[in-house]
């Protein structure tokens, strides 16, 4: 498998990709804790923060819509807080039956309800801007650089290096089973549901075992090329004016974005 | 490519502010110990075994078997990393892999990681790994057992930490989520066990050296044990109650003064449930969750049929 198929970063030159991969982390996270913060229903300060995302994305270069079609992801996650819909007290704005209760939309619950899918989405949009402009190793050397402990980064970039390869070994599992189990159309397939789980979980212990001994082979790999318990870079990240003044430019938003969100 | 979420990563904006950083700085505490005994107790060999091994449940998360009309089960593997590696390793291990599924995926948010590594990382790790280490010197068949109970009740406390989460949070409604997050999450938890046990029992098979006393999963203390019972307690008395009783939860969070605070944080309100579609009888406690649940199984159907159209 390419790694295309994981890996969402897109290959250009803009000015955010060439940003330090500090700043655009710090700034993902500084918006996200920015929407958390805004109150429900600061609809300008919402649309300030959409606003960003669409000037971030066409600096970018990607597109002015790019991450708009990728950010309905957390839609499903809207369902957990549908019952706010309902059970806000305020002014019934629409009500209906369903088999035996009437439901009754109120204006607060559903002022609630949108500030919340709100905030999810314009949340994940800088998300995925954020993977899609900077390489993952270099986000978790960004990461690294923020004090996140050594022993978790390590594991991380083992865990991208080697999430291609295992992904590639599961495919090859999935395809043998598939390959050994031939249905006759019209008719389910083998097995009681109890069956088919056991053979996933043998898959599952295969995989693990195969995972444990390719483990073995890599740490020799490595010790062989000088590992001493540390892994190295060669690129270090330095702060340059533009890292300064993107950083300094994007905070100043976010807080306008709360000042519009309190008027 | 088949990459298929599991429903208890949470996105941002979906807890508030004050729930997401208590949750942090759990899971900040509880990794720090974590780093600090793996730094101490592992040789350098142990940090690509368990990058390696993160890639490992990362996969195997994609490992599927059909169930019935179009559903699936898979394995989340909080209780099988910890089986196998240890406790400290096996969290930092659900860690790795929780973070690079919010980051790479947008599987889960960045702000809300914390309270997805606690639920989905930590939690279960406990929980599998205390209880199996309660029978290490018993017979294949006991080992496997608690394995597999260690396995459903570790999704059951994921999913009832994350109901109470959105609870706290003012994004759901105690009465409902409570119900069906735990009616579901007992059927995907079902599927976690069947995979866990099977797994371990080819391991057992194969390579019995890797789970013997002498290996990395026999090595936690004995503290694990406690640990491990006393939150499966928690989750076994705590489940039924919040299902039954919601409002004597409440009030108890009330009596406690955890409603009260997030009240009183600035940016958060947890409204005050009036519940004008449904009495506060077991009956109709009993009907929400179920419309809940079958809303949730309509749901995964969908998803899981629009995603096999793409694979």
């Amino acid at each position: 498998m390419h790694s295309d198929a994981f890996d969402r970063y897109h290959h250009g030159h803009s000015p955010i990709h060439s940003l330090d991969p500090r700043v655009k982390v710090l700034v993902t996270i500084a918006f996200i804790l920015s929407n958390a913060l805004l109150p429900d229903g600061a609809w300008i300060a919402f649309g300030l923060a959409w606003a960003f995302v669409l000037i971030a994305n066409a600096i970018s270069g990607l597109g002015i819509g790019f991450t708009l079609r990728r950010s309905f992801i957390a839609f499903p996650f809207a369902l957990a807080a549908i019952t706010v819909l309902f059970s806000i007290p305020g002014e019934p704005v629409s009500s209906f039956r369903f088999a035996l209760w009437d439901f009754t939309i109120t204006d607060a619950g559903m002022l609630r309800f949108v500030s919340i899918v709100i905030r999810s989405w314009l949340s994940v949009q800088l998300a995925i801007l954020l993977v899609a402009v900077t390489e993952f190793p270099k986000i978790v050397h960004a990461l690294r650089h923020l004090r996140v402990p050594a022993i978790i980064t390590i594991i991380i970039s083992f865990l991208y290096r080697y999430l291609f390869v295992l992904a590639d070994e599961v495919m090859r599992l999935m395809r043998a089973r598939q390959a050994r189990s031939a249905t006759v159309a019209g008719q389910g397939g083998g097995g009681s549901v109890a069956w088919r789980a056991r053979v996933a979980g043998h898959m599952a212990g295969q995989l693990f075992l195969r995972s444990y001994e390719r483990s073995d082979r890599v740490y020799n790999a490595m010790l062989s090329r000088g590992y001493k318990g540390e892994l190295m870079t060669i690129h270090p990240h330095h702060f340059h004016d533009a890292d300064w003044l993107a950083g300094l430019l994007s905070f100043a938003s976010l807080i306008l974005m709360q000042i519009a969100g309190r008027l | 490519m088949h990459y298929s979420p599991v429903p208890l990563h949470i996105p941002d904006g979906f807890l508030s502010l004050i729930v997401s950083l208590i949750c942090w700085a759990i899971t900040a505490i509880t990794l720090s110990a974590a780093v600090s005994r793996t730094n101490r107790s592992l040789g350098e060999k142990q940090v690509p075994l368990m990058g390696v091994m993160a890639a490992f449940i990362f996969a195997a998360q994609m490992i599927n078997f059909p169930v019935a009309g179009g559903t699936s089960g898979h394995l989340l593997g909080g209780a099988l990393a910890a089986i196998t590696l240890g406790p400290w390793a096996g969290m930092l291990v659900m860690t790795a892999v929780i973070a690079v599924q919010a980051l790479l995926f947008q599987d889960g948010g960045l702000l809300v990681m914390g309270a997805n590594i606690l639920n989905m990382g930590l939690v279960t790790a406990a929980i599998g790994y205390g209880l199996y280490r309660g029978v290490s010197g018993a017979s294949r068949t006991a080992k496997l057992t608690v394995a597999g109970i260690a396995a459903w009740l570790s999704v059951m406390a994921g999913a009832l930490l994350t109901s109470l989460q959105l609870w706290l949070s003012g994004t759901s409604q105690l009465q409902v989520v409570i119900p069906a997050m735990l009616v579901t999450h007992a059927l995907i938890g079902i599927g976690e066990t069947l995979i866990t046990v099977a797994a371990l029992a080819f391991i057992l098979q194969t390579r019995p050296d890797l789970l013997d006393e002498k290996s990395p999963s026999a090595r936690g203390s004995r503290g694990w044990v406690a640990a491990g019972i006393l939150i499966s307690l928690v989750v076994v008395l705590l489940s039924p109650f919040a299902s039954a009783n919601p409002d004597g939860l409440e009030r108890v969070a009330g009596d406690l003064g955890f409603l009260s605070t997030g009240q009183s944080a600035p940016f958060k309100i947890i409204p005050d449930y009036a519940v004008p579609f449904l009495g506060s009888t077991p009956l109709s406690t009993i009907l929400a969750g179920a419309i809940g649940v079958l809303v949730l199984i309509a749901l995964v159907f969908i998803a899981s049929r629009s995603l096999q159209k793409k694979a």
